[in-house]
This record gives C-alpha cells, structure tokens and sequence, in this order.
C-alpha cells in the first residue's frame, strides 16, 4: 500500500511503457564501483571456460572478425534509469558458445578490474545477449564498459559487466560482486526484482 | 586493510517499504534542502548507503529515486540532502513542496560498497564534487559519532562558495576535531583566490599520501569522479583502495 504525498503529482512518461519504479532518461548515466580500468585492446582477450575447465579465448582481432549484429534495445538501471532504443554493435553469446558442450546452468562473468556478476545460462541463449563493442555506431567509450562489455538488456543493468573478459560456465549458482552485496540473483526490471528478497 | 566485518543485515537484510514522516527541513543553499525524516522501523545504516524513495500521487501514479543519507547512522530517523533539478520529478518536490508532516515511502539502506567502517585503522579520504558531498557526508558524522582517531581530510568541488553545503558544520570540524578541508571553487572564488577544478598539485598538498593506505571515497558527477580517480591513481594510489560513487549522465 503506497502512501499518498501530498502535493505530489509526478510527471508522466506518456505512452511510454517503463518497468515498475522506472523513469525515462536521456543522458547516459554512468555506475561504477571503482576508477575506470585502462584495458587495452592490444593485450584485451576473451575467454569462456566451460565447467570442466575446457577454454575457448579469443583476441582483440579474432573477436572483432567473428560475426557481428547490430543491437537496438532498452536498458533498465536498478537505479531506476531506463534509457530506450539504444544502438549497439557485438557479438552474440550464441555465436560465443556455438559449438560449447556443457550441462552448466548458470554464468559467472568476470571483468577486467575484478567486478564479476552471475546469471543463468539460459539467459545468455536465444539471442538475448551480446558482448558489445560499439555504441551509438562508435567504439565503446572505457566509462561504459569498453572495450567490450557484456549486454543483457532484458536484465538490470549491473548484469550487463563493463570491460568483460569472460564468462565462466557453473554447474550450481554462485553470487556476483553485488548479488553478494544484497542486489537480487536475477535481477528483472519488469518484476522489479532489485534487491534480495524482491 | 584491516577491517571489521560490516554488519550483514544492513547489506542483504530485507527491505521492506517504510513510511517516512518529514520532521524538519533546512535549506542548505539556493538549490539544496536537508530533510529530516523520521521512519519506524529503520534499522540504521553504514555510513556512505542510499535509500529507495517512493512518492505517490493522489491518483495512484509514483515515481521512485535514490537518494544518498547525510546522517551519521541511527536508528528510526536519518537526514537527506536534496539537490532540486529544474527538469527533476522527484527532487523538486522534495528540495521545494514538501514540508514537514508530509509522508513518503522508503525503503533501504541500499549499496555495501561505497561504505565506510568506522572501525577501519586508515585515514580517510572523500572527493566530493557538488551534492556528491552527501553520503561522505554521514561518513564525516560517523567519524565523529565514533570518535574516530584516524585522519580524515576532505577535498570538496563547488561551482562557487554559495553552492557549499553544511558549510558552517564543516567549518566547525576543522576546528573542533581536525577535519582538513580543501575547497575548490570551479566557477567563481572568493577575491583574490582565483577559481580552479581538480589537479595533480591539488592531490598532491592536501591528500593522504599512497605509503599512508587510506581508505577513499569519491562521489559527485561523472566528470568529477573521472578526473579525481584518474588523478589519484597516477599519484600513486592502489585502483582497489578508490571506491567511487556517480550521479548524472554522460553526454553519451
């Protein structure tokens, strides 16, 4: 039961549908934990390590050659920005894991600076994700992620790790640098699935 | 770093909504309100957290922010300072209608990282630019509630000395319990002091050296925290002993 503020009257997003909580921003806010990390594309690699400790690594120069799609999508902050139609370029994580055997239903992806966030499987399939290197038709600037960050946009964006670096495939779920600071497993703006418990 | 370990409940205890009650409210300057609230069931917080805030309208519609706690921890009551946007939905009701009495809902505290322990045996240093002052703000108050001994020195952007808040408080620190305070003044100064942003000459007079580990907090808008965290880095600090925290967009 919400309570009423008085004098309150808010202002609406018009035929804009935005998950619950949610409102429309124009700008790119940036979230980060700690300095912006300098990765450098000559040194930058890829790397999926399956269950069994199997690897599959790619450079800077093998991922940008492997196929790429251009990606419009709207992103969802849990600090309650959602920003519409953005315009990425990258790799899709079917392409990434095309040829991978593994049972492991869950992802713990790890990023160049130590941050690393978890996700199911299934979530990462189906043309739901990408590891994403442009933005607005320009090389992904290092405050959002660049070189190269993941993109899950039908999930909260701390799930979306800046400067990724690879994705580790996991039998059993095990919690992320902020799911293990009370920010929810899975994460699902439209059921507003913030903070553990939610 | 020695540190002790952070009470878990306030980082992944559940969070309901609480209806928070406006008891006081003080207008810091010509853009910024403090509001105290009053929350049955808060349980306190760790100094640098935010909370969720909820207003609703009479006809159902709400719209939600986070916003960083001012106050030192207690429970049941804490203190907001709120920078009004003119193109805000949320702020300027808060910086501007509302009035002590009226109610909202909140629920929190939120983030267990842009925390500090008041048990931490390193000094302590917070870059604020502008409203980015806030949450080390409740760090400043927790070190006092705490009667810390550990240094603490704050390096604190403005566009002009009106924009500084708790200005007489933070006055009092440097003399009551040594607090070193450098103020940078971006747009325009005091005469004869001429205004300038963040740079290495500031970093290196008035921050604790990198052989002395502080811990460090820098929050403000994104181009602040950039350019301080890039600065602290090439004088030397270690990238994991900087915990930042941003507000606003980027131009891209």
């Amino acid at each position: 039961m919400n309570t009423i503020s008085r004098g309150f009257t808010g202002r609406r997003p018009g035929d804009v549908k935005l998950p619950p909580g949610q409102y429309l921003e124009h700008g790119f806010p940036v979230l980060q934990t700690g300095p912006t990390p300098s990765v450098r594309t000559a040194t930058w690699t890829f790397t999926i390590t399956t269950e069994t400790g199997e690897t599959r690594r790619w450079d800077w120069k093998q991922f940008t050659a492997l196929p790429s799609e251009d990606i419009t999508v709207d992103i969802h902050c849990v600090t309650q920005w959602s920003k519409l139609a953005t315009q990425w370029r990258g790799v899709s994580v079917d392409t990434l894991l095309d040829g991978v055997t593994t049972d492991a239903g869950y992802v713990m992806a790890r990023s160049y600076g130590g941050y690393t966030t978890n996700l199911p499987l299934p979530d990462l399939r189906d043309g739901q994700a990408w590891v994403a290197y442009e933005y607005d038709r320009k090389p992904l600037r290092p405050e959002h992620g660049g070189p190269a960050r993941l993109l899950v946009p039908h999930l909260y964006f701390w799930k979306s790790a800046k400067w990724v670096t690879g994705l580790d495939l996991m039998p059993t779920d095990s919690r992320g640098f902020w799911e293990r600071l009370g920010y929810h497993d899975y994460g699902d703006p439209w059921r507003e699935q913030r903070y553990q418990g939610d | 770093m020695a540190r002790a370990a952070v009470p878990g409940r306030l980082i992944s205890g559940p969070r309901p909504w609480l209806v928070a009650t406006i008891k006081a409210t003080t207008d810091e300057t010509a853009t910024a309100r403090t509001l105290v609230v009053d929350v049955p069931g808060w349980p306190g917080h760790l100094p640098g957290q935010h909370a969720d805030v909820r207003l609703t309208a009479e006809d159902g519609y709400s719209a939600q922010r986070s916003y960083s706690i001012a106050s030192a921890p207690e429970a049941g009551r804490l203190e907001f300072t709120v920078q009004r946007l003119d193109d805000g939905e949320v702020s300027p009701y808060l910086a501007g209608i509302a009035e002590p009495g009226d109610r909202f809902d909140l629920r929190g505290p939120i983030g267990g990282w842009f925390t500090w322990s008041p048990e931490s045996a390193q000094p302590l240093l917070l870059l604020a630019g502008g409203s980015g002052l806030v949450p080390l703000m409740s760090m400043i108050r927790a070190h006092r509630a705490a009667k810390s001994e550990v240094p603490i020195g704050l390096i604190y952007s403005v566009r002009s000395p009106s924009d500084v808040i708790y200005a007489s408080e933070l006055s009092e620190r440097t003399l009551s319990s040594p607090l070193s305070l450098t103020l940078l003044y971006t747009r325009s100064a005091h005469r004869g002091v001429p205004p300038g942003r963040i740079n290495a000459a500031v970093i290196a007079a008035s921050a604790f050296p990198p052989d002395t580990a502080p811990d460090i907090f820098v929050c403000g808008p994104s181009g602040f925290v950039e350019a301080a965290t890039s600065l602290l880095v090439e004088a030397g600090h270690a990238p994991a002993t900087i915990k930042t925290e941003r507000f606003g967009p980027t131009g891209t």
